[in-house]
């Protein structure tokens, strides 16, 4: 029984973050129980933004669904295409020529490090710093002009089609990226110098939202909040697709649990794709860009499943198909929605402030959740 | 040379010919009284400026740059929106508390703005327990933002309210002894005195490691208590969307802001006629020439150039440091900067004993 509006019988006060709150960051909405500033509970309450993704793409071609993809994690669309090509050219045996993968991998890259550079920025503005937002918005632009050259497109990328991608790199782009590789290399460790090696960042981080490898793994977490716990999971060096079984990175893990843990993971992450960039740069090889495919794309009768490392975790494509036209049902295992179910495990007994720490480092985006 | 301290006493001079005695002291209080309010709507305005320029030169920005020259209207332009914005009161809310707590931050701050020494001879009021009022006065402020809090009728607003409570009540004490060690020196509560004992070399440069600890820790704890970040849990916007003015709106809104930022200036001059010598020029021994030039500089751009210097200094607090967690401010205070400033003022006391100071 509630005694009054807003308590529980025990005293505690049940409050409503979100669905328009600064720190979500989207429409998420948080029921939290607390007694005093401790977390007793977090409920997360979903279907603010959603647009029923599967179902849409039920009546869209093979050709089309691919597009409602870029609106799920709209900060790494290029990935969520990528899966959905791939996919499709799985089922297809379609031979992607080597230029397109190429392609393909380096714009993943540069898309995981525009999103965790946005992911890094927002966190730190969730913690209070604003400066570090800014800083990151000037390096995530100079991607995103790279993006606008090649794709036409700065948050929606629609680049990679089945068998290649749509159109061949901007003449520019190798240029631009080198430009780009040489200033962040001094910007990740500015990075560092300004929020990593802060003492009070570190403390708000220390032993933050902890998570055993075990529960970790039981609540299905995955991607960069997977590698915080210890657990090697990288879709890339697991389940290679195109060419990142040609190119030598490493899978940063961090043992640490904790929100520092996945906060490292994630910058390191992006030191790992400049590697990854650079090695592909220079060797982009000539050829087509997309393999020839038939106009009408009919996936033979089966069920396929198509997993990808977005900057968030694995995302997970699965097709029933008829042989039709249209899939017969979609299934998207977005790494979003698995990462939230952890939030109250990891939630319970810590501070009201620390709940915006483990919210940035679970990096939530909020369309990925709900679809 | 043109002086803040000739022009009133000129102006006193005028009056006690024209007029009687009595009607010299009442007008002499009206004048201080339009000038206080003056200089706060000033204070504010270019405070408010001031921030937006220094955040936005931090975060590689232009900041405002439309209104006026270089933007420098902006913060008019926002006073005229924010007073023809309708100021509402929530639903459920306790009206009078509500509507009072924004006048209460405001007049704190006011009355804290009296015994400052803002240039040589002029103080709107030359008390003689000048320090003491202030540690008394700017304690009041934290019954605006409880009742703000309170009165408010918001979960987010009361539990504002109560981390800035424990907040500023705890840092009191740091601000307060780190101010102490001033007063064990110079063995004055006057802002005068204390200043006129720093005619041969301010404080800081006096006061050897006791007093840049008494000045760090000072600087610590009025950043806490006038609710700046790193130390801005009351609004922290990001956990409780602003904290105890969630629910205002307007010009009860602003208020609050103004006392804000006011609240920064007042203890930035305390600090800077604290440890830095007020409206004292700065002088290196026996250089006569250089020293001259330096008496040449008007004393009240020395006490406005080191106040804006220290509000300099918290406004890039603000702009650089990620936000405490309520448990950690607290431990902070309690476990270090407390123990830090006792043992430190025994120092002090030792040191003013023993006459180890310059």
């Amino acid at each position: 029984m509630v005694e009054e509006i807003g308590t529980t019988q025990d005293g505690d006060l049940i409050i409503n973050v979100g669905p328009q709150h600064p720190a979500t960051h989207g429409v998420l909405h948080l029921v939290i129980t607390l007694h005093g500033e401790t977390i007793k509970k977090v409920e997360p309450h979903l279907g603010y933004i959603h647009r029923s993704i599967e179902k849409m793409c039920e009546s869209l071609t093979y050709r089309q669904f691919i597009y409602v993809t870029s609106r799920m994690d709209y900060l790494s669309s290029h990935i969520n295409n990528h899966g959905c090509a791939l996919l499709v050219e799985r089922a297809m045996q379609i031979e992607v020529p080597a230029r397109a993968q190429v392609i393909r991998v380096l714009m993943d890259e540069l898309t995981r490090i525009a999103s965790h550079e946005l992911w890094w920025g927002a966190m730190a503005m969730d913690l209070g710093a604003f400066t570090p937002f800014f800083h990151a918005f000037r390096e995530r632009e100079m991607i995103n002009e790279i993006m606008e050259d090649t794709c036409g497109a700065r948050l929606t990328m629609n680049y990679m089609v089945p068998g290649g991608v749509q159109e061949d790199i901007h003449p520019d782009f190798v240029r631009k990226v080198k430009e780009f590789i040489a200033l962040f290399k001094r910007k990740v460790d500015e990075y560092d110098e300004m929020v990593t090696d802060n003492i009070i960042f570190r403390k708000r981080m220390e032993n933050v939202g902890v998570i055993s490898a075990a529960d970790a793994i039981s609540y299905g977490l995955s991607g960069p909040s997977l590698r915080g716990s210890g657990v090697s999971c990288d879709v890339r060096k697991y389940y290679p697709y195109d060419v990142y079984n040609q190119v030598q990175f490493e899978e940063i893990i961090e043992t640490g649990g904790d929100s520092l843990a996945r906060y490292m993971v994630r910058i390191r992450e992006m030191k790992q794709s400049i590697s990854i960039i650079e090695q592909l740069l220079d060797g982009i090889p000539d050829g087509d860009f997309c393999a020839k495919t038939k106009a009408v794309i009919k996936l033979p009768k089966g069920e396929f499943y198509q997993r990808v490392e977005t900057a968030r975790g694995e995302l997970g494509i699965y097709v029933v198909s008829e042989g039709a036209t249209t899939p017969y049902r979609i299934k998207f295992r977005s790494p979003g929605f698995s990462n939230l179910s952890a939030l109250d495990h990891m939630a319970r007994g810590s501070k009201i402030g620390d709940l915006v720490a483990m919210m940035g480092t679970l990096d939530l985006v909020i369309p990925d959740i709900d679809r | 040379m043109w002086s803040i301290s000739k022009i009133a006493s000129l102006v006193h001079e005028w009056l006690s010919n024209t007029f009687s005695a009595t009607w010299v002291t009442v007008f002499e209080m009206v004048i201080a009284g339009v000038l206080v309010i003056s200089l706060f709507a000033v204070l504010g305005l270019i405070l408010v400026m001031m921030e937006r320029k220094v955040s936005a030169w931090i975060q590689i920005r232009l900041g405002p740059n439309r209104v006026g020259p270089k933007g420098m209207f902006q913060s008019a332009a926002d006073t005229v929106k924010l007073l023809v914005k309708e100021g509402m009161t929530p639903n459920g809310a306790d009206k009078l508390l509500f509507n009072v707590a924004p006048f209460l931050a405001i007049v704190v701050s006011m009355l804290l703005m009296a015994p400052l020494a803002f240039a040589k001879d002029f103080t709107l009021w030359d008390i003689n327990i000048g320090v003491l009022y202030v540690s008394a006065i700017s304690s009041v402020s934290v019954i605006s933002i409880l009742m703000a809090g309170w009165a408010s009728n918001n979960k987010y607003s009361l539990m504002g309210a109560m981390r800035s409570g424990a907040q500023i009540v705890s840092y009191e004490l740091s601000a307060g002894l780190s101010i102490m060690a001033i007063v064990v020196l110079t063995g004055s509560l006057n802002f005068n005195d204390i200043i006129l004992s720093q005619a041969d070399g301010w404080w800081i440069f006096k006061g050897h490691l006791p007093i840049w600890i008494a000045f760090i820790v000072f600087l610590i704890a009025v950043t806490a208590e006038t609710n700046r970040a790193p130390f801005d849990l009351a609004e922290a916007e990001s956990e409780l969307t602003a904290g105890f003015h969630t629910e205002y709106s307007g010009m009860k809104f602003a208020l609050f802001f103004l006392a804000e930022y006011v609240n920064v200036f007042i203890v930035c001059a305390i600090g800077a006629t604290l440890f830095l010598g007020g409206w004292m020029p700065f002088h290196i021994g026996h250089w006569d020439g250089f020293n001259h030039i330096m008496d040449f500089i008007p004393s009240s751009l020395w006490f406005f150039g080191k106040t804006f210097f220290l509000i300099f200094l918290i406004m890039w607090f603000r702009w650089s440091f990620p936000r405490l967690r309520i448990d950690q401010l607290l431990n902070l205070e309690w476990k270090y900067l407390l123990p830090i400033s006792m043992v430190n003022i025994l120092l002090v006391t030792a040191m003013a004993i023993l006459k180890w100071h310059f």
